[in-house]
């Protein structure tokens, strides 16, 4: 029988965790994530999850300490955030080139400089090319189901790949919401238990993380991009159990609205809430209005973004980063995933949410209409952007 | 043997099973010089098998150590601390 | 019939390889030579996390391995780290049942560099969690896999490719890095030097480290004849005099308190050590000198920190 609780999305996370049975968390605390190893660490001082928890030193030790559990067989989790990711950077890489099953939640974080505990996407732009299994959640239920899916997924002996939950640094990560919890024996439905068939241990002396000399490293790479692209089937059938047992159902990208959408809002995130506040506004105007969010960030959910924006003139892409040079990090991606269709929206990007700069049902409004002429007319500005003073000056040389 | 290799034949995270399968590698072909055993002098210590860098020196049935040329490098260690001087270092043969 | 265990002295060590011939290490490297002795010690029961370096590159180039243990590599600086990981989860593992108890002894083992230097942070974070392991570091006294750079483990006057001896520079002009004292001095039970030259000690050291609960450090010497400068066949020898001159002493510290395993009546001149070694050939007499004094110094030092156990004068 489930559960009704109010819970902070970062203890829903934790709840998730403690749920999944975890064996080893290695953590270090950064804002806006600390909740998350907080709440474990007072499970695990309360006798109420059975777990090794490592206080490491840095975030570095953190992942790297993941990997040596992972090494052994453990069922490992971690969580960081901004610069706690930055400063991971090339572990995480490591991981998924290894194979590991770590589960790690991330808060996402402004990057420095100048230094910014809050809120936006720049931590998790930064880490797309690790060729981790990338989510991102909306609400606290989702901060719940998407962690205990996450290992699900990330320890299937077909994937065996790391899982990075992504939840809004404060504007989700401390937002307390009404999550329904299952009962334990339905997450031990769902869960197997995790058994990693190549698990050190001197019976069989194998060697992990042998170097690849340049006649060798090729191949493997190879190898990891096929591994990963077999992994969405993995992911969706991932999705259809956790339907079957929780009765929710997930998908890598939400419609909402979108039938006969002329025009569609992209949106990652928590923001999504918000921006549905105004695609409901806008459909009762009688304005043809809709919204796509991406859930499924990594593998790119190419069919089901195609298949979404199909039928629309217009796709406003809104982000919280900035790639310098280039412009949106998302729109990027997204002008990618479409270049090659028949027919296809035109497209524009409004970046906003930066830093922990909110975005209120005005600011979305904006962002359909602003976004509208930009993808129609084009833009002088340097950057499309919502929320920033200033803005309409900064123009292109 | 690695050029024969595809993405297909790469192990789940690049693991290596096999333990100690880079054992096939010849290194006895590095050597300029290789040691030779005078048994009338052995006094069958050992001290030539621990200090082997190169695991080379094996234990013989006959309870002598010799080293076996197909991984020894050469390096004199042996010669250099046999507490009798039973192993002396000659010049590799050409190939 | 095969043979399993050769009669060393009054031992019985074991006949099996753990670290498979046909490595690539340098001829006359004393790193295999002491990772030889340490697995013979410890045998087959450890899980070893190793650091980028040396003794990873010679021995795992892909598809192959040299090891006949169960040996895991990621990354440079984070061997501590990672071996905490391992270390947690076994413990966790056989604390849930999932796997079987069995005692399988935790090592981590990393170069100079990836110890004194870029592996410090995460040396220092796992010997104060207390995990229970062995961390064994590979001193050659300069980042050699690289092409021997500078570390901070480089002594006084040596000469390296970052740190080179010119016409404006002597080589190395800061001293040793002290790190067996940064170990201790995170209070953990058991800290050793060692070195393969004395093969009986060494063993004897990686045996009760393995056996301490909680961490143990220990640190040994393993000359380097490419970055040294020296023969491949000296390599026994020059570790030799590297502790009959007190360049590198030979001592334990157990709970704080510090034990000296050999105390020559008289030290060997410098001089006879450095004489050997291409790295030092650029010093004038007064450089040696001042050597001469520095090791004086930090002998003495020792000796005084040693004063509660007197050990009787052998080599």
């Amino acid at each position: 029988m489930s559960r009704r609780v109010a819970l902070e999305a970062s203890h829903a996370v934790a709840e998730a965790t403690r749920m999944a049975d975890v064996d080893v968390i290695s953590a270090y605390p950064i804002t806006p994530q600390t909740h998350i190893p907080e709440r474990l660490a007072e499970m695990v001082a309360d006798g109420d999850l059975d777990a090794a928890y490592i206080p490491v030193e840095s975030e570095h030790s953190a992942m790297s300490a993941c990997l040596g559990a992972a090494a052994v067989g453990a069922r490992t989790f971690t969580a960081t955030a901004g610069q706690g990711l930055e400063l991971m950077h090339e572990v995480v890489y490591v991981a998924s080139a290894m194979r590991y099953p770590v589960i790690m939640a991330v808060a996402n974080r402004a990057l420095s400089a100048p230094l910014s505990v809050w809120g936006d996407h720049s931590d998790a732009m930064a880490v797309r090319d690790t060729g981790w299994i990338q989510v991102f959640c909306q609400n606290s239920q989702e901060a719940f189901d998407l962690t205990i899916w996450a290992f699900r997924v990330g320890e299937d002996p077909q994937v065996l790949l790391p899982v990075m939950v992504h939840l809004d640094g404060f504007t989700l990560s401390h937002v307390t919401e009404p999550v329904l919890l299952p009962e334990q024996s339905e997450v031990d439905r769902f869960l197997p238990r995790y058994h990693y068939r190549f698990a050190l241990n001197p019976d069989q002396p194998m060697t992990h993380g042998a170097f690849g000399p340049p006649e060798i490293y090729a191949e493997t790479k190879l190898a990891q991009a096929v591994v990963f692209d077999n992994c969405k089937k993995t992911i969706l059938q991932g999705w259809q159990e956790f339907r079957d047992v929780f009765g929710r159902h997930y998908n890598p990208v939400e419609e909402y609205r979108t039938e006969n959408a002329e025009t569609l809002l992209l949106t990652i995130g928590s923001f999504t809430e918000t921006a549905k506040i105004v695609v409901d506004a806008r459909r009762e105007k009688g304005e043809a209005v809709g919204l796509i969010s991406l859930r499924l960030w990594r593998p790119f959910p190419f069919e089901e973004f195609r298949r979404a924006v199909r039928g629309a003139k217009t796709l406003i892409v809104f982000e919280r980063a900035i790639s310098f040079g280039l412009g949106g990090p998302v729109v990027a991606e997204v002008r990618s995933a479409l270049y090659d269709e028949e027919t296809r929206p035109k497209v524009a990007s409004i970046i906003g949410g930066l830093g922990g700069r909110d975005m209120s049902e005005e600011d979305f409004e904006y962002v359909i209409d602003r976004g509208r002429e930009v993808a129609e007319k084009g833009s002088d500005r340097v950057l499309e952007t919502v929320g920033i003073r200033g803005e309409s000056e900064a123009l292109k040389r | 043997m690695t050029d024969k290799l595809t993405w297909k034949d790469m192990e789940v995270g690049n693991i290596v099973k096999e333990a100690g399968n880079a054992c096939f590698r010849r290194t006895g072909d590095w050597r300029t010089e290789r040691p030779i055993l005078d048994k009338d002098k052995c006094i069958k210590c050992a001290l030539c098998w621990l200090y082997c860098p190169d695991a080379s020196i094996k234990p013989g049935e006959d309870g002598y150590y010799e080293a076996d040329l197909y991984y020894c490098k050469g390096c004199a260690i042996c010669a250099r601390i046999c507490p009798v001087e039973a192993i002396s270092m000659t010049e590799e043969e050409e190939r | 019939m095969a043979i399993t265990e050769v009669k060393f002295g009054d031992r019985l060590l074991t006949s099996k390889e753990f670290l498979a011939e046909g490595h690539n290490f340098c001829i006359g490297c004393g790193e295999p030579m002491a990772i030889r002795m340490v697995l013979k010690t410890l045998g087959e029961n450890v899980i070893m996390a190793m650091a980028t370096g040396c003794d990873e590159v010679t021995t795992t180039p892909l598809p192959y391995t040299s090891w006949r243990i169960p040996w895991m590599h990621t990354l440079f600086e984070n061997t501590a780290a990672e071996i905490s990981g391992v270390e947690a989860g076994l413990k966790i593992l056989m604390k849930k049942g999932r796997i079987p108890e069995r005692r399988i002894t935790c090592i981590a083992m990393a170069g100079d560099g990836g110890t004194s230097d870029i592996g410090l942070q995460a040396l220092s974070g796992a010997l104060e969690r207390g995990h229970d392991f062995v961390y064994i570091c590979l001193d050659n006294e300069a980042y050699m896999n690289t092409g021997i750079q500078r570390s901070s483990s480089t002594p006084y006057g040596a000469s390296t490719t970052t740190a080179p001896a010119g016409k404006m520079s002597m080589g190395q002009i800061t001293r040793k890095k002290n790190i067996v004292a940064i170990a201790a001095a995170h209070g953990i039970p058991y800290v050793a030097t060692a070195s393969p030259s004395y093969h009986f000690d060494l063993m004897r050291k990686v045996r009760k480290a393995a056996d301490t609960k909680g961490p143990a450090y220990v640190h040994i010497l393993t000359p380097c004849p490419t970055g040294w400068r020296c023969g491949g066949d000296i390599t026994v020898q020059i570790g030799q005099l590297a502790v009959q001159t007190g360049v590198f002493p030979l001592y334990e510290i157990e709970h704080g308190r510090y034990r000296l395993n050999a105390d020559p009546p008289r030290l060997k001149p410098i001089e006879e050590y450095l004489k050997l070694q291409g790295r030092y050939r650029h010093l004038t007499d007064d450089h040696v000198a001042i050597i001469q004094e520095m090791v004086n110094e930090d002998y003495a030092g020792l000796k005084e920190k040693a004063a509660c156990f007197p050990v009787e004068a052998k080599e």
